[in-house]
């Protein structure tokens, strides 16, 4: 009886944003599912979403770790210059009361970007492979959604744009490597996004 | 109309979206911890938010950045650095500024509030809007931080010698915690008590 009951539940899925409960038949490749009343995205099946997210993170991994060491904007003024790297920018209220917040900055631009690549990766590759997936898989998803809100490699380039916007009237300003190997990676991470499915993912973890 | 988990006997996980019985208190696909309304959800909403709003005056009242050139040197405020942005003509960079760092925290901590208060005491706009108000400040919220990157980016890179020097002022922490602060406020209402107005025949949609 018990047995009835869950195998039941297993096919009910609840809109995570207003509650709303539907009966979910066979999803096809392809289909993607709303919910009615709010509009919220349950689930899309896309060909081959799993080897795209893994291509992208991999490729967004490499983009951003090879960034962290070349600059992203130079500028000269009277015979001065200086070149600052993206953990330069982080790391630029090091020292005094600020250090809390290169601390965050840090995490925002770098690490939690970083971190949720590598995780997607992690939980991914076992899934598309068709293999049992990884200790802990469970865990690294979860905390990888978590810190969704809190990846802000997106909003950094718009600042790198404000920016450099801001320092023409002081100096002569260059873009660096840098900065469009980050907006790759904002593209890359955009793609990730949309092909994404958390419902499909945790369906496969549970398998 | 809409059947919702809980009129079930069900309760739903926010994060993988699958239902178990009423009496769970954990998720067995996720792990996530599931309750089928999050009943603190308005106190962590207003502790956040005071916080926020608390953390925001001084970001206004202190200087975001001190600016060193040859011959002068100048502390400028949120508001003052985008206004002295505009008497030079840029426009643009003032005005993304003035939308980033004023108009978006101010217009949050209002939306917030009466969100909070609709939950409670019901309010003339039906929850479609309520909730279309909900996804707007979740998704816009964290584009203030683009303030801080800025401060960040500039400190780090004018650092030309006797040229021109920039250095980061008190705002900029106080500032981001604003942001932070704002962000989990906006987390911790838990969006389905925006639908269950409906449930319970509370207020009616005008047609």
């Amino acid at each position: 009886m018990k047995d009835v009951a869950q195998l039941d539940l297993d096919t009910l899925i609840a809109c995570p944003k207003c509650d709303a409960l539907y009966r979910v038949g066979v999803v096809n490749k392809g289909d993607q599912g709303r919910c009615e009343r709010c509009h919220t995205r349950l689930f899309t099946r896309r060909r081959d979403a799993g080897l795209v997210i893994i291509a992208t993170a991999f490729a967004s991994t490499v983009l951003v770790i090879a960034a962290l060491f070349l600059p992203f904007i130079e500028i000269r003024r009277l015979g001065f210059s200086n070149a600052a790297t993206i953990v330069d920018a982080a790391l630029a209220f090091y020292g005094g009361p600020l250090f809390a917040l290169s601390l965050a900055v840090l995490a925002l631009i770098i690490a939690l970007p970083l971190a949720r690549l590598v995780l997607t990766i992690y939980t991914l590759t076992p899934l598309v492979l068709d293999r049992k997936p990884w200790p802990g898989a469970k865990r690294a998803f979860r905390f990888s959604e978590a810190m969704r809100p809190w990846s802000m490699a997106e909003i950094f380039v718009v600042g790198c744009a404000v920016s450099l916007i801001k320092l023409t009237d002081l100096a002569r300003v260059e873009i660096g490597p840098a900065f469009w190997m980050f907006v790759a990676v904002v593209v890359l991470m955009a793609v990730q996004n949309v092909v994404m499915c958390r419902w499909s993912v945790w369906k496969a973890l549970d398998r | 109309m809409t059947v919702t988990a809980r009129e079930k006997g069900l309760v739903a996980c926010r994060e993988c979206a699958r239902v178990w019985p009423a009496d769970h208190t954990h998720c067995s696909v996720c792990g996530n911890t599931i309750r089928s309304r999050d009943t603190q959800s308005l106190q962590k909403v207003w502790a956040w938010w005071i916080a926020g709003v608390l953390a925001y005056i001084p970001a206004n009242l202190y200087p975001m950045l001190k600016t060193r050139t040859l011959f002068q040197t100048s502390e400028d405020t949120i508001i003052a650095g985008a206004l002295e942005l505009a008497s030079h003509g840029s426009w643009s960079v003032a005005i993304i500024i003035l939308i980033a760092s004023v108009a978006i925290p101010l217009g949050k901590f209002f939306a917030i509030a009466y969100l909070a208060l609709a939950v409670r005491s019901g309010a003339t706009w039906p929850p479609g809007r309520q909730y279309i108000l909900y996804e707007v400040v979740e998704y816009i919220g964290r584009w203030s931080m683009i303030d801080v990157f800025v401060v960040a980016i500039l400190c780090s890179l004018v650092q030309l010698n006797v040229a021109a020097s920039i250095t980061p002022g008190i705002a900029a922490l106080t500032f981001a915690l604003s942001v932070i602060f704002t962000m989990l406020s906006a987390q911790s209402l838990d969006p389905r008590l925006i639908w269950d107005r409906i449930e319970t025949k509370d207020t009616k949609d005008p047609v």
